[in-house]
């Protein structure tokens, strides 16, 4: 049986362990709309960062979030904003300017099913949304995928330690599933608020020194592929530093079950039932969806002779997969889409058809 | 051992804190647990219902399928959720508004008359409390103090009801 390390563990949604997160991170701002599945985090920063005399804005649209959060950040505030699928798409402008002006900001989509209004049931259809530019213009985004309440919590903090290191939006990747979800987590310990005269590039008044600028338009000849140099350069680091993943098994699986968040756990619970029988299966599971962990998965993929990649998509993330091994003869894939979650009885299925 | 458990009703029955309870005095007894609700486009007086997995392993998914128990509080509920069960599972059944025949034999079926004990006690809301203590008894999973302290943290330390909900949950524990 399972102990609990520590006797404090507090039940609480996904949605709410990111805001418990955001607040405890040091979040001064957070503006958002109310949108099914996430209304409970809107809701919980309503009165949590109120309770922190922090400010929390319940913004007229979506957009007006997005910059909302754009404006604190500009002013060295750490800020954070939440919606689900449609409200997301809504706020791609305003990613894309964050990411051009080099701001520091967490995004929370707590995916629904899509295309469209969808529904409000889990989906894990906004992946290439999510990790190829939603919004325009050779940038991107640091994507991190939860799978429990636990790692919402977890994850969120690290969103803001990773925003403010790289200076660039970063956006925390869960669903339906894990935003409704009530699961035992641990608390991390309370932050203060960052102070602006940590980020020397914060527009705080030029009382007493030159004024600083802040700005996503270059104009000049070459000017603006020097700056997307330099955003590319970034891009390469993080790639080397900040690839994170779960491996389970998989030095020496004949087959590799490959999936993140919602439906990792699903498959993770077949991955282990199977393997009681004997079966040489791994589980390998991205965390960060970008940087997508390649190197690692092309590795530990060469010597396996079947690949299982599960998904509640048509097969989004499965491309990346696709590339990682650069075999599409082993790859085989299982999706659920529109609100679909696959059974674990599925999955088995999907698992021991593989291995047939 | 995984118990995967369906609690459904009215809204307004208290089916969410039911299975809340659930799953804070699981958690508290060091089992991994998760609770879903329904969201779907629910209306008031419609069903509400939710699910609680409490295991000793990982839990997969907190969406579940099929039930080892389930606490059925209203007869659309049990229309609902009766061919769900796993044979040899555990139906609780609010037998004071749902009447009639089951006619699964493969389950146990315990036949309780919740709202009309929580009329006796004075507030007929507290049905789920007395089908909380039922369901505690039946299974043994965990003891009357965590389950106690489930009642403080829920009511919010609302002295009135959160006496009202322990003498609920003592009735329950009776009645088995």
């Amino acid at each position: 049986m399972k102990k609990q390390k520590s006797k404090k563990v507090h039940l609480m949604t996904g949605n709410e362990a990111v805001g418990e997160a955001a607040v405890r991170a040091g979040c001064g701002l957070y503006a958002g709309y109310p949108i099914t599945p996430q209304n409970e985090l809107t809701a919980f920063m309503s009165k949590r960062m109120t309770e922190k005399g922090r400010a929390f804005i319940q913004s007229e649209s979506e957009l007006a979030a997005i910059s909302m959060v754009f404006g604190a950040s500009v002013a060295g505030v750490r800020t954070m904003t939440s919606s689900s699928s449609p409200g997301i798409s809504l706020k791609q402008e305003g990613i894309s300017y964050l990411a051009g002006c080099k701001l520091p900001a967490v995004i929370v989509n707590v995916m629904r099913g899509g295309p469209g209004l969808g529904n409000i049931a889990p989906s894990q259809a906004d992946y290439f949304q999510a990790t190829k530019g939603g919004g325009h213009g050779d940038y991107r985004m640091i994507v991190l995928a939860p799978s429990s309440a636990q790692e919402s919590m977890d994850f969120t903090i690290s969103s803001f330690d990773l925003a403010d290191k790289y200076r660039m939006p970063v956006m925390v990747l869960t669903d339906g599933m894990l935003g409704q979800m009530m699961e035992p987590v641990r608390l991390p310990v309370m932050q203060q608020p960052s102070s602006a005269n940590q980020k020397p590039w914060a527009l705080t008044g030029a009382k007493g020194r030159n004024p600083r600028f802040i700005k996503s338009l270059f104009l000049k000849p070459g000017e603006l592929e020097g700056f997307n140099k330099l955003l590319q350069r970034t891009y390469k680091e993080i790639e080397k530093k900040e690839v994170r993943y779960e491996a389970l098994g998989c030095s020496r699986a004949e087959l590799i079950v490959v999936a993140y968040g919602s439906a990792s756990r699903i498959a993770r619970a077949s991955v282990k039932d199977l393997r009681k029988n004997k079966k040489h299966i791994g589980l390998f599971r991205p965390i960060t969806l970008w940087p997508f962990p390649e190197k690692v998965l092309k590795r530990l993929t060469k010597k396996a002779k079947k690949v299982l990649v599960v998904e509640m998509s048509s097969g989004q993330m499965l491309e990346d997969v696709r590339l990682a091994v650069g075999d599409d003869s082993k790859i085989s894939f299982y999706g659920r889409m529109g609100g679909g979650i696959p059974a674990k009885e599925e999955i088995d299925k999907e698992i021991l058809k593989c291995l047939r | 051992m995984t118990e995967e458990i369906i609690c459904a009703g009215f809204g307004g029955q208290g089916i969410m804190i039911l299975g809340k309870l659930m799953a804070y005095s699981a958690m508290r007894k060091n089992f991994n647990v998760t609770w879903m609700p329904s969201y779907g486009a629910e209306v008031r007086g419609g069903t509400a219902h939710c699910m609680v997995v409490i295991s000793d392993k990982e839990v997969a998914s907190p969406v579940i399928s099929l039930y080892d128990t389930a606490i059925i509080m209203n007869k659309p509920s049990l229309d609902k959720f009766i061919g769900k069960i796993r044979p040899k599972g555990t139906l609780i059944l609010n037998s004071s508004l749902v009447d009639g025949k089951i006619k699964r034999k493969d389950i146990s079926v315990l036949r309780i008359p919740f709202t009309d004990i929580a009329h006796k006690l004075g507030n007929i809301r507290v049905a789920n409390v007395i089908a909380f203590g039922v369901y505690m008894s039946k299974k043994k999973l965990f003891s009357k103090e965590i389950a106690k302290k489930g009642i403080t943290i829920a009511f919010g330390g609302n002295k009135e009801l959160v006496s009202l909900n322990i003498r609920a949950l003592e009735e329950g524990l009776k009645v088995v």
